[in-house]
């Protein structure tokens, strides 16, 4: 790095225009201009793909209600409006879907993590009887049918009377997670040395302080990549909540409250826009900050063996 | 309409805590009573690990386990809406619910809702067949052409790769409603642009074969990033010098991709293919969210919505408890199957 960056300032004197063009673009050391240009050009391409809907979003949501209708590609419309953002809040009940939502994800993803994170610390560093066998249990569960399970629970919830209650959402969601994230903890578990560990309990520490002492403040990055898988799926979990609370509307998580808007096709559109776009900026901004330790923490599991 | 009322805080706080609370309490207590009657009584060595994992197990097994063995039960049941309060069991029921599966010819029994000659069997499985090869086809190359693109070293690779990323970023409800809405045939963009180009604006959302393009696309779009952020991964740990070696031996590009890139990319690649595979195969949100439950007349469904529908739109109950059951062997078979053969998980065991 540091060689590279005083090569830049030697040659920055006589530097050609296809030179600028690849300093721009490139590192030194890197491709040809011309295979560069290709390179970018390639990028902001896929770029544009990977974005342009997601703006298409926030367009529409900016758009006054008599211009829902419009062939219009502009990005920031005319008559540009903040009315349906407004409408949101005096007209629907979006705040009471978001603490629905935020309520029920928040409790569900500490209560998963926290099982995950001592289970998969079991498989990691103990040979119990029954090892194998759970762990090919938890891989079949990744393997069922969605909605296989939520007619046997349905069906259950609606005879103990917890359909359209918050118990109901909760328990229907608490463990569907905990099998994926025991997996991704064990596989990081498993890149810390067992020495750390030995060495502390040569010095008189038990097996459990090991664990909360060593093991969990190394494991940071992976303890928070698994809470924001927790966390995403049951923020943006749609058919089951959609079975057990769609009856009562003070009940409703976001997912639910949108599908309602955008299911009847009319004024709602911009609302529908309005809400997703709200939905979706601090979801994206998490999301991109911790984009770092996903890429880390996907591989780091998985690489090991 | 009164929003967010202190009120509504306190209830459902007070409704879910308590329940929240309870879960911790017996979670805590169910580790010390396991660890304590190991150790003690079987004196095992293994005491913490039983204890450790006794909530979750039990979590599994109340939520997950029991359900499905519950489900076996509904499968041998007439269980249906017109007799939600007493159901009837038996293996004749069973077995006719298994009949109406596979030989009815349009799955008649199962409600007006399955009632196309497009949602037999054999259809539904070919086209969930036909969704999954192709959608993890297409999310393993262009996840491995963008991965390849951002290895390069590019000044502005950081800000491509944030910008990629924002598919997989973006809550699937709302992208696949977004979607959905852009493929209006007159309002959505992808019309609109192809209008101007002098293009042909295709009927997305009412015939069958463009719906079903329509959410290959969309799913291809979503998929991407997640393959692309996992061979990225790979490739920044497969070491410069191999490709410096392989430089001075005089192989080309191409050679250096099939001898060092790929099999190095194999731990990575096997396990986030099976995932794939087994996520899209059982991807609900897509199809049922863009299509609106399988529209046009249930011809874009795949095994997962069909299921749905057959259970919540109609209360087929006992039918589709059968139902899932089958979709359930195949994926079952399926993944065993590629596990065995590709060696994916491999090492996972051992280690």
């Amino acid at each position: 790095m540091t060689t590279d960056s005083r090569s830049i300032e030697i040659t920055q004197a006589q530097l050609t225009v296809s030179d600028r063009v690849r300093l721009f673009f490139v590192r030194p050391r890197g491709d040809s201009p011309f295979r560069s240009l290709w390179i970018n050009a390639l990028l902001i391409v896929a770029c544009v793909i990977a974005i342009y809907p997601a703006l298409r979003v926030f367009t529409i949501s900016l758009r006054p209600n008599d211009q829902l209708f419009s062939t219009s590609l502009d990005i920031i419309p005319k008559d540009a409006t903040l009315l349906n953002y407004n409408r949101l809040f005096t007209d629907k009940n979006f705040l009471v879907w978001i603490w629905n939502s935020l309520m029920v994800t928040v409790f569900v993803s500490v209560l998963g993590v926290s099982m995950a994170a001592t289970s998969a610390y079991a498989f990691s560093r103990f040979r119990f009887r029954g090892r194998n066998v759970s762990l090919l249990f938890l891989l079949t569960t990744q393997m069922i049918p969605a909605g296989m399970l939520l007619i046997p629970i349905y069906l259950f919830l609606a005879r103990v009377g917890l359909l359209d209650t918050y118990k109901g959402i909760l328990l229907a969601y608490v463990v569907s997670s905990i099998p994926f994230s025991i997996w991704i903890l064990k596989g990081y578990y498993d890149t810390v040395p067992v020495d750390l560990e030995e060495a502390a309990m040569i010095d008189g520490a038990s097996r459990i302080i090991t664990f909360l002492r060593i093991i969990l403040p190394l494991s940071t990055p992976a303890l928070a990549i698994v809470f924001l898988f927790n966390f995403m799926q049951s923020w943006q979990e749609f058919p089951v909540a959609y079975q057990i609370v769609q009856r009562k509307e003070l009940l409703w998580t976001w997912p639910l409250g949108i599908k309602a808007m955008q299911g009847q096709f009319q004024t709602e559109w911009g609302m529908y826009a309005a809400a997703s776009f709200m939905i979706m900026i601090p979801v994206l901004a998490l999301f991109l900050y911790s984009a770092k330790w996903l890429i880390s923490g996907l591989t780091l599991g998985s690489v090991k063996g | 309409m009164g929003g967010l009322t202190g009120e509504i805080v306190t209830n459902s706080l007070s409704d879910v805590l308590p329940a929240v609370l309870l879960i911790l309490g017996l979670s805590v207590a169910l580790t010390l009573v396991v660890y304590v009657i190991m150790s003690r009584v079987f004196h095992s060595k293994n005491a913490l690990a039983y204890g450790l994992f006794a909530p979750a197990a039990v979590g599994l097994l109340v939520f997950v386990l029991y359900p499905f063995v519950f489900n076996i039960l509904i499968a041998f049941s007439n269980w249906r809406l017109q007799n939600l309060k007493n159901p009837s069991f038996g293996l004749e029921y069973g077995w006719a619910n298994l009949q109406r599966i596979f030989y009815d010819p349009q799955l008649q029994a199962a409600g007006p809702l399955l009632n196309t000659p497009e949602s037999t069997f054999p259809v539904l499985f070919g086209r969930t067949m036909i969704w999954t090869v192709v959608n993890v086809v297409f999310h393993v190359l262009g996840g491995m052409g963008l991965a390849l693109l951002l290895n390069r070293p590019l000044k502005l690779r950081g800000l491509y790769r944030t910008l990629l990323i924002i598919p997989w970023a973006i809550p699937q409800v709302i992208a696949a409603l977004a979607w959905r809405g852009e493929f209006n045939g007159t309002y959505g963009f992808i019309n609109i642009m192809l209008t101007r180009l002098g293009l042909v604006a295709p009927p997305w959302l009412q015939d069958p074969a463009w719906a079903f393009l329509a959410v290959i696309i969309v799913n291809v779009w979503l998929g991407i990033p997640f393959m692309m952020v996992v061979i990225l991964g790979g490739l920044q740990s497969i070491a410069g010098e191999y490709y410096e070696a392989a430089e001075i031996d005089g192989a080309s590009r191409s050679q250096q991709f099939r001898a060092i890139t790929l099999p190095l990319l194999r731990p990575v690649l096997g396990p986030a293919i099976t995932l794939g595979v087994i996520w899209t195969f059982n991807n609900f949100n897509i199809i049922y969210l863009v299509t609106n439950g399988g529209e046009p007349a249930e011809q874009t469904n795949i095994l997962v919505t069909a299921l749905y529908n057959a259970a919540f739109g109609f209360s087929r109950y006992g039918f589709a408890a059968m139902f899932s059951l089958v979709i359930f062997a195949i994926l079952f078979a399926f993944a065993y199957g590629w596990i065995r053969y590709s060696g994916a998980l491999k090492g996972v065991y051992e280690s």
